[in-house]
């Protein structure tokens, strides 16, 4: 089923804040065997001139992708989620996140697509530290596949 | 951890050093806890057969995390990605065995920008398969 192409420009209300710790930074960073010290190490952090460890930078994408889920889920979207894939991922940083940091997301639909059967929708998340400084924003492609033919 | 690439010495055409990254069953588990994503196409051979995929897949951020470490390592500051986009083009598919799969990474300076600021273009494949298309970052140089 095409989707309404009223959605375009929509945008939905900040998320309540997220706050990145240390730990969960050390956590990722593990589970892609990424040994860089600027995600373990607060003086090798400062050494680039950051106040406190940084993420890797696709770190944000749990962040945004969960705020998107206001978007994915909306029902008068009416986007079939069981059939989503993701399609293309951008980020375009203002500095990168960092332990600490407070963020809350605002999500817009940018576009909506139907090609082929195939609904095609583009998420632009902006990314937000408590004090309202511009972070990082995520652009998100997701794309749910045509139904097989019965 | 002064290593800084300058501006001055890369040209188009610089090849960063290449990588691969090995990922098992075990890896995508671990990676689904710390992302959050506990898609079961990620970890649940049944279920990822079911949706008519060959196989359980590592999720395309886990692919796109590896990708960016060739950058990451070759900078040594992860703050000096500026942008960073890729295009999910094919999975890459882990079987269940010790040894898994290899998402293999090269990477090239594509043009120069104005502010010490490169384009490079990353290219991942696993198994001869190209998984990322589009894969480009904007990084800070000193």
């Amino acid at each position: 089923m095409a989707l309404d192409q009223t959605f375009v420009g929509r945008s939905y209300p900040p998320t309540d804040p997220y706050e990145v710790g240390r730990e969960k930074i050390r956590e990722f960073a593990v589970a892609l065997g990424d040994e860089n010290p600027v995600y373990f190490d607060p003086e090798a952090a400062k050494a680039f001139g950051h106040p406190d460890v940084i993420a890797p930078p696709t770190f944000v994408f749990a962040i945004t992708f969960k705020a998107a889920g206001q978007v994915i889920q909306d029902p008068q979207l009416g986007l079939d989620y069981s059939r989503v894939v993701h399609g293309d991922q951008k980020f375009a940083y203002v500095r990168p996140v960092r332990a600490g940091d407070r963020l809350s997301v605002t999500s817009t639909i940018e576009a909506v697509k139907s090609m082929a059967g195939n609904d095609i929708i583009d998420i632009r998340g902006e990314v937000h530290d408590e004090s309202g400084e511009h972070v990082v924003t995520a652009w998100t492609k997701l794309v749910s596949r045509a139904p097989e033919e019965a | 951890m002064t290593a800084q690439i300058q501006y001055a010495d890369v040209e188009v055409g610089t090849e960063l050093p290449a990588a691969a990254f090995p990922v098992t069953r075990a890896t995508l588990v671990q990676y689904a806890g710390a992302s959050g994503d506990f898609n079961p196409i990620h970890w649940n051979e049944k279920f990822a057969k079911e949706v008519g995929l060959p196989d359980v897949i590592a999720h395309g951020m886990f692919t796109m995390a590896e990708a960016i470490r060739v950058v990451t390592d070759w900078v040594g500051d992860p703050g000096a990605v500026v942008e960073y986009g890729v295009r999910f083009t094919k999975p890459v598919v882990v079987p269940n065995d010790e040894r898994g799969a290899l998402i293999e990474v090269t990477a090239k300076v594509a043009a120069k920008l104005d502010d010490n600021r490169v384009r490079v273009d990353l290219t991942a494949t696993s198994a001869g398969q190209k998984v990322l298309g589009m894969s480009r970052a904007v990084v800070q140089l000193a």
